[in-house]
């Protein structure tokens, strides 16, 4: 089983990144749901 | 919601089959040996990565004619999500050229190439930041997104017009090159999943940047009022 540690490597890190892409815009999506939530709120008090 | 789980669930199941053909069922290749099952990651990432360049491109064009936002907004999307496969293409490519070549890296047409292209959509994704106002900023980076296009055909026609150190390209190479049918169906299986995990990111990345534009509207609201 020679070189399995390399694909085995290149398959998580692979996988790694598009996970990590995944949970980045989601949090960016979340981060950005409640600034808009919060920017309502300051739209609706000052009208 | 439904929709959104069991869409994420089908294109898990579309990757996990991907990956279990390629490591189960794929045969083994004769020179390179097991190393040689990296190729159906890279090489079905690198042809989702000139899709969603090509998105991306089109949605360019798109906003110089006729600037709608949403053209705009899926060309940012469609470069960052094709970025994502550049680096996953850029990173597996070195671990499976060391076992192979004995070098992680080496500076080549097609590997310099595909490296200038990871460079020029980093460098369209920066320009957006620098510029403030929305129109300016995605008409700017609409014209450099299609300048950045220019490199796409350079990569993918690299290994056919300049002799390489990268493997000769094994679907369209003309006589000699071409592969084993079960590993031809199963490079094709990949890029499908592959294409299909496209689609399922850019369908949030372009969510987001709509909530952008939503949140761009409301502030400019509250400062107006």
């Amino acid at each position: 089983m020679k070189n399995l540690d390399s694909v085995f490597a290149a398959y998580l890190i692979g996988w790694g990144i598009f996970f990590v892409y995944y949970l980045t815009v989601a949090r960016r999506s979340t981060a950005l749901r409640n600034e808009i939530e919060r920017l309502k709120n300051s739209l609706n008090r000052s009208k | 919601m439904w929709s959104r789980l069991i869409g994420g669930s089908a294109v898990l199941a579309l990757v996990g089959g991907a990956a279990y053909a390629s490591f189960y069922v794929a045969p083994e290749e004769r020179t390179m040996g097991l190393v040689q099952r990296i190729f159906y990651l890279h090489a079905a990432c690198g042809l989702t990565m000139f899709t969603a360049f090509f998105i991306c491109f089109c949605s360019n064009i798109a906003y110089v004619f006729w600037r709608s936002a949403k053209s705009d907004a899926l060309a940012v999307s469609a470069a960052e999500v094709g970025l994502v496969f550049s680096t996953v293409n850029l990173v597996t490519g070195p671990i499976w050229a060391h076992p192979a070549w004995g070098i992680w890296w080496t500076w080549d047409a097609r590997l310099t190439s595909a490296f200038v292209l990871w460079l020029l959509y980093i460098a369209y994704l920066l320009l957006r930041t620098l510029i403030e106002e929305p129109e300016r900023r995605a008409l700017l980076s609409a014209l450099f997104g299609i300048f950045a296009f220019l490199d796409v055909p350079l990569v993918y026609g690299s290994i056919r017009w300049w002799r390489t150190q990268h493997p000769q390209p094994v679907l369209m190479g003309g006589p000699g090159s071409g592969l084993e049918p079960t590993m031809l169906k199963i490079f094709f299986f990949s890029i499908f999943a592959m294409h299909a995990l496209m689609v399922l990111l850019l369908i949030d990345r372009y969510g987001l940047e709509k909530m952008r534009g939503e949140a761009e509207i409301v502030r400019r609201e509250l400062e107006a009022a």
